[in-house]
Parts: structure tokens; sequence; C-alpha cells
């Protein structure tokens, strides 16, 4: 097959993911966003955001996830959402919940939203405010969960647990119930950006990874058909990667505040990449032909032992963000794999973990003192 | 055929889309999709048709009888079709009863 063939057969992507803004009003130690956070003054106009929208459609994205930093706090935000129902993707939005106000989110139902999603850090408030370094934070949230379900709205609860809040987990399953939610979802933290340099932190031990495991088992077969619980694992104690991001540039496209197009949330953190812009390139240009996004996409791409591995259309080999953190090149195989050059990587970090975990760094605009491991990341930029 | 349907599903039940579930036509993909929080199914023709009967206030009963008689099919062959898929999607909480 030509490369021309291949090209043209690249599927239209599923899901679009719009940072609206970094601004945030939780510090969370984990955060997706990239360490070096992109300001109020270079965020996108609302002009440009509804014509990503529209073109977004004529691609054939499914669903759109506003997200930031706190996507509520984008003014344009119920403009935006309009956009997206009126063009028939179903809407998604990404909170903390803490600013989620009734006439906000009555805006917002009008507006045509489907879906809201709401982090929560604990199901303790004490521990929950402390994670999310913001005093109150919690009852706000559960506040907010609630108005969600009055408005009529579908919700989700999404809980990121780590050694601090793992052996809570039974209980945020039942939180999940009590607010009316349709979907739990309990995540293990993801070890990158932020998560990565508060890691020794927040890693928690195999055995209340294990503990976790049996809480969501449990949790899905007693409420089965009732509530749907997702699950997502962390990467330090398995033996294969995730696909990450269902495969690099396979389903998702992530737009940056500042309108960067990218893989995945992280992605920008790889050196030796020159992103798009949707403020000059069409999405669709972006999709099909971009090189930063051909770059990892498929198995061409890939070293051994992924380019001979029965797994190479299952997980794409994991997490190109992680290779080049871990390991300071993006086109390695994923460390988490127990099959890669350097999973020894992965295991040092287990083996190191402290018994007693060392402070937060919380995530904040004016950046923080870089470890190790971090300073590749933002040296990079 | 009762006993086909599983327990929990009688016939004078009524299905509906959860909160938050959207079936639509998409031009793109020239198919029907079913859209859910974080989910997307694209349901093959046969569930297509039985979801389109899917309005909230048809039973399953209503929903059997609608496809016997377009298809000129038994009616407990179809039922018993019609509740495993139902059934499926709601352990996915895609569909509500
Ligand atoms: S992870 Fe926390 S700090 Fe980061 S955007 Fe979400 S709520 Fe804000
Ligand atoms: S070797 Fe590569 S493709 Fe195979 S399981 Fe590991 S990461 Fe996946």
């Amino acid at each position: 097959m030509s490369p021309m063939n291949a090209q043209s057969q690249i599927e239209p992507p599923l899901g679009l993911i719009l940072e609206l803004t970094h601004r945030c009003p939780l510090q969370c130690p984990y955060c997706s966003n990239p360490l070096a956070l992109e300001r109020a003054h270079d965020e996108l106009p609302a002009a440009i955001w509804l014509d990503v929208l529209d073109q977004a459609a004529a691609l054939g994205v499914m669903q759109v996830h506003f997200s930031g930093g706190e996507p509520t706090a984008y003014q344009a935000l119920p403009r935006l959402v309009a956009r997206a129902a009126d063009r028939g993707i179903y809407t998604n939005l990404i909170t903390s919940g803490v600013t989620l106000d009734r006439a906000r989110l009555a805006r917002l139902a009008e507006a045509g939203l489907d879906h809201v999603q709401i982090s929560f850090q604990d199901v303790q408030p004490d521990s929950a405010d402390r994670i999310a370094g913001y005093a109150g934070a919690h009852a706000r949230k559960l506040a907010a969960a609630a108005r969600v379900r009055e408005a009529g709205l579908a919700l989700t609860l999404n809980f990121v647990v780590h050694r601090h809040n793992a052996q809570r987990v039974p209980r945020m399953i039942e939180l999940g119930e009590e607010l009316g939610a349709g979907r739990v979802e309990i995540a293990h933290v993801q070890y990158y950006g932020w998560g990565l340099i508060n890691r020794a932190a927040l890693l928690p031990t195999r055995a209340q990874l294990d503990a976790v495991t049996a809480a969501v088992e449990a949790g899905r077969a007693r409420l089965k058909g009732k509530l749907v619980i997702d699950y997502v694992v962390p990467d330090y104690y398995a033996r294969r990667p995730k696909a990450c991001m269902g495969g690099w540039a396979r389903r998702f496209i992530n737009v940056s505040p500042a309108g960067r197009a990218l893989p995945c949330q992280a992605a920008e953190t790889l050196p030796g990449f020159e992103f798009p812009s949707v403020r000059d390139r069409s999405l669709a240009e972006i999709w099909q032909r971009d090189p930063a996004f051909a770059r990892f996409r498929g198995t061409e791409w890939m070293p051994e032992p992924c380019r001979s591995c029965e797994r190479r259309e299952i997980d794409w080999g994991g997490c190109r963000c992680q290779a080049f953190a871990l390991t300071g090149d993006a086109a390695r195989t994923d460390p988490a794999c127990a099959l890669a050059p350097d999973h020894e990587l992965i295991l040092a970090a287990v083996a190191e973990r402290p018994a007693t975990p060392p402070a937060f760094v919380y995530r904040r605009m004016e950046g923080t003192q870089p470890s190790r491991t971090a300073s590749a990341v933002i040296t990079s930029k | 055929m009762n006993q086909a349907r599983s327990a929990v599903l009688d016939s004078t039940a009524v299905p509906r889309f959860g909160v938050g579930v959207r079936f639509r036509y998409d031009q793109t993909r020239a198919a029907w999709v079913l859209l859910a929080p974080e989910r997307m199914f694209v349901p093959d023709a046969q569930a297509v048709e039985v979801l389109k009967l899917v309005d909230g206030s048809r039973s399953l009963a209503a929903i059997v009888d609608s496809l016997a008689a377009r298809y000129a099919a038994p009616a407990e062959v179809i039922a018993a079709d019609v509740a495993a898929l139902l059934q499926n999607l709601s352990e996915k909480g895609a569909i509500r009863w």
C-alpha cells in the first residue's frame, strides 16, 4: 500500500479535548496540565473555538470534552457548548465543580450540555481540601454534584487515587451512588508532569493497589446495571503499558488554551516537535497531514521489542510522554512495559518509594522548584 | 420464552436511554451511534432497529411485537434477542429500566 493510501485511510477522530484555560482555583499535585502553564492573555478568543467546533463536526468528531484548568473560568463556555450541541457533538464538561453555581449550570444545561464530570480529591473533606490546596473545595463539589442531578444532567464523579486516599475507594463508590452519578471513575495518578514531580508523595504500595482493584471489582458486581465504574490502573505495577489516548493520534485531538493541537495533553513536553496551531491550520489538515501527529501514529515508528510484539496494535507501545520523561527519548518502548529495555527505571521508582511521603509540590502558575526528572521536562520547552 | 429474558426483565418493563445517552445518526461514518459519558457504541443493523423503538414509553413486549410484525418472525425468538441486547446495554449504562 502506498503511503498516500495509508494517509487517506486515517479514521476520523472520535474525541476533541479543548483545554479552554489553564486557570484553576485548585492546585492538585497530580494535575495533568503541563508544568509551564499558559497565561490568560494567551487564551484563544471564542470566535476561534466556535470555528474549531464547526470543523470538528465536519471532520467526524463525536464527543467534545471541555476541559482546562477549570473550563467554567472561560467566559464564553455556554456559547461553545451550544455550538457543539447544535452541530450534533456530544458535550462533556470536565470540571473541579467549585465554581459551578446554579446560574452557571442553568446556562450550560440550556445550551445543551450532555454530561458533567466532577473531579473529587477524596471523600474525607479535610484530606480532599489538603490535596486540592483549597479550603472548602470538597463541600462545594458535593453541592455542585447535587445541582447537576437537579438540572437533569448526567453526572460522573472522578476520583484520582494514590497513597493518601486509596483505602477509601469503597466509600468513593458509595458517594457516587448517593449523589445519583451514572458513572464513577477511579483513576490512579498518572506519573507525568506534576504527577511525576510528586511521585514519591503519591505512589501507592502494591498492597494498596490490590485493595483498590478488589474494591472496584466488588463495586462493579454490586452495582451492575445501576452505576458504571471505570478504572484506570497505575503503570508502576503493571506488566504491560496502557494504550495511551487509544494510541498516538488515533482517537483524540487535544487543543491547548493558546490553540496548539496535540495528540495528548502531555505531548507539549516532547522535544523536537513543532505542534500546529488551530489559529493557522485546519483541524482536518492537522489530523490528516501534520508530521507531529503522524510521528508516532500506528506501528511504523516502533523499536523492538514493540515492532515484533503481538500487543503492538493493542497498547501501541504505551505512552510516548512517559518514555520521554523517564528515558529522555520519546521513541523508546514505554518503560512501564516489563519487556522494555528501560523497565528497571519503573522498578527502581517502586523500590525507592519512601515510607514517609514528602510534602506535595502544588500545581501553581508561578512554577516550581524542578526536581531532576522534571527539569528535563521544563528545559525541553 | 420468559426464561430467556432473565429474571429482571418482565415484558411490561419499559426501557429508556440512560441520562446523558444519545442515539443519533452520524453522517461522517454513515452509521447510527450510541453516545454516552466517555463511551461510544456502534450498534449493528439489528440492534439499530431495536434502539429506534426505544422511546421511554414502549414496553419490551410492544417493541417485540412491532419487530415480529415487521419481520414476520416468531415473537419468542425476537424477544430473546431483544432482551439480551437491552440487558447487555443496560450493564454498560446505556439503557435503564
Ligand atoms: S487536576 Fe486539579 S488543579 Fe489541575 S485542572 Fe483539575 S482541578 Fe485544577
Ligand atoms: S513490547 Fe511494546 S507493544 Fe509489546 S507489550 Fe510492551 S509496550 Fe506493548
